[in-house]
């Protein structure tokens, strides 16, 4: 791009007396441009991240002065129960999480036909991702009541008493996870039916020739042409399951003691608890979970970095 | 196409998949349905426990206007709107601005911003609350439509950003390059040449960010307190504890707050689809 900005393409008297901004018109106009949205993103995205981890190291109630208490906080979390049952279910939320991928692969498999009324079946088979997670998370807890919830009338109908499934230590979050499955996979499909509409019809012919059928065909010819598709579905599913916040917050409130907690959640319950704010100790939980979202945002970054060279 | 075409397979198998998908879809949406029944229901059928079988009495007007007489669910809807729409308007004006900046120039620090950007995106939300939280009681925009406002809209510009600055890179470049020689000045190339092309990536952000927006459960529960600017997704969780027991009532409530979004992906469907899958079809 190198676009010679002399005043010589437009000559005249009031070029000249702006003829250092005319010059540099072209290194300028980048940072005039960028200038509104980069403050702001700054100010609430940026400095909050690197003030959050600096309060880490402070108790803080939100009102009366930081006290510097070092890695304090961090040291409690080594010994806090809730700390590590909020962990365990994070890691329970990602591995869960991560069946919308195939399940939303299977349902674009059997939606990409072109019989009569398929477009209407396709936008209502999405329903559920357009939908608040806090009305998924209420109507799923009326699902799962056990008195008159379909549970309930499930497991009578099988002559079984059923279990309550959010008051159940046990069973908690993987009902919760269960629930935001629903939007999850409708999102994983969308993404695979775009994906399945930009398969080269010339390679699923070649295949067809080779003998290539069914599952073979999907994985040797089908499934590295979705590669990208796959890739973005992986992503948004890492981070839903790290973001998990509405559903536990309508559907338990991290309960019952604690045991459907996240990180996500269990920080918020801590900065914000009604005993009197933590913010010191909510910072730390919320550092621990950025380190861990760093692992798949630098992953992602990776990938991007590859691509914008290649 | 994979799978191969239904319409070259036997009779039998046609017949079986058109007849198998409308029982898929009602399995798939039966959670809807059966809140969307249950909204209708008089209360004695709750009670009788007629929970899903037929409605005993359809009080569809009955319910929903129910939901607006005896809770504050029009002020929250209202409060969701005057959230949405100037969060969807900043983010999305603004992201035109930084989509540009970091396609048209090639500068030392276009790709480095750029990741900037699309790392904030990515953040948990926890790690900005407590900061985010603090400014606003200092600024006196806690508990205001004005916070949450500036703040959805500083966030969402990771996003917004992502996504503009690939759609401009995907256009040709000789278009500015020959403007540029014709001595075109810069603002006025974004303005009258590359707007009018970025057109469809500003329909399409502009439904996704809606739906994020109007979707939106957490910032709605640390930046606002009171009635007067909570939006309709905490609001109906509001209205689970004042309604407790009234089943009908609280499913009217959430299915009015599904309705907009769900008008605005069926209005905008195309756009929306290609918003989300933006990234979905290319290495």
């Amino acid at each position: 791009m190198a676009i010679d900005s002399g005043s010589t393409t437009v000559p005249g008297a009031q070029h000249r007396k702006r003829s250092w901004f005319y010059k540099n018109r072209i290194r300028l106009a980048p940072w005039l441009f960028l200038a509104p949205g980069l403050i702001f993103f700054f100010i609430y995205v940026i400095a909050p991240i690197f003030e959050s981890i600096w309060i880490s190291f402070y108790a803080w109630d939100g009102l009366g002065e930081k006290e510097w208490i070092g890695i304090g906080n961090y040291v409690e979390l080594m010994d806090d129960e809730r700390f590590y049952t909020s962990l365990i279910n994070n890691a329970w939320w990602l591995v869960l999480y991560m069946l919308a991928v195939p399940a939303g692969l299977a349902i674009a498999l059997f939606l990409n036909q072109t019989v009569t009324g398929i477009r209407l079946y396709k936008s209502l088979f999405f329903f559920p991702f357009v939908i608040s997670q806090v009305v998924v998370g209420l109507i799923f807890t009326w699902f799962y009541n056990p008195d008159f919830g379909i549970v309930g009338i499930v497991w009578r109908f099988f002559g079984a008493s059923p279990p309550a499934i959010l008051a159940d230590e046990d069973l908690v979050t993987f009902g919760i996870i269960f629930a935001g499955l629903w939007p999850q996979i409708a999102y994983c499909m969308i993404l695979y039916l775009t994906g399945l509409n930009n398969v080269s019809p010339d390679q699923v012919e070649a295949g067809r020739l080779d003998n290539a059928r069914g599952w073979k065909m999907l994985w040797y010819v089908i499934l590295p042409q979705l590669k990208p598709a796959t890739f973005i579905a992986v992503v948004v599913t890492v981070i839903g399951a790290l973001r998990s916040f509405d559903l536990i917050a309508i559907m338990t409130g991290g309960g019952p003691y604690g045991s459907s907690n996240v990180l996500a959640y269990y920080m918020f319950e801590t900065a914000l608890s009604e005993y009197g704010f933590r913010y010191g100790y909510g910072s730390a939980i919320a550092t621990v979970l950025f380190l861990i979202m760093l692992v798949y945002i630098s992953f992602f970054l990776w990938r991007m970095y590859q691509d914008e060279r290649g | 196409m994979f799978p191969k075409p239904i319409e070259n397979s036997a009779a039998g198998v046609r017949i079986g998949y058109q007849i198998i998908l409308p029982i898929a879809l009602f399995l798939w949406l039966l959670p809807l349905l059966a809140i969307f029944l249950t909204s209708i229901r008089p209360a004695a059928d709750i009670n009788a426990g007629n929970i899903f079988g037929m409605p005993s009495d359809f009080l569809l007007i009955e319910n929903y206007l129910a939901v607006f007489q005896q809770s504050k669910a029009g002020v929250y809807l209202w409060n969701s709107v005057r959230i949405t729409v100037p969060t969807v308007i900043l983010a999305v004006s603004l992201s035109c601005l930084t989509g540009y900046a970091l396609s048209v120039y090639r500068f030392k620090w276009a790709v480095p911003l750029f990741f900037v950007f699309v790392a904030g995106n990515f953040v948990p939300f926890q790690i900005l609350m407590v900061p985010v939280r603090d400014l606003s009681v200092n600024t006196g925009l806690y508990d205001t439509v004005k916070g949450l406002v500036l703040f959805h809209s500083a966030f969402q510009l990771g996003f917004c950003t992502l996504f503009m600055r690939n759609f401009i890179k995907a256009l040709p470049f000789e278009l500015i390059e020959s403007a540029r020689i014709d001595g075109v000045s810069e603002f006025k190339i974004f303005w009258y040449l590359v707007l009018p092309l970025v057109k469809p990536a500003i329909a399409a952000l502009s439904v996704l960010i809606f739906t994020f927006i109007w979707n939106d459960f957490f910032w709605a529960t640390v930046l606002i307190q009171g009635d007067h600017a909570l939006p309709i997704t905490a609001g109906v969780r509001a209205l689970n504890g004042q309604f407790v027991s009234q089943w009908q009532l609280v499913s009217a409530a959430s299915l009015l707050a599904a309705i907009p979004p769900v008008l605005m992906f069926f209005a905008m469907q195309k756009h929306f689809i290609a918003g989300l899958t933006l990234g979905a079809t290319k290495g």
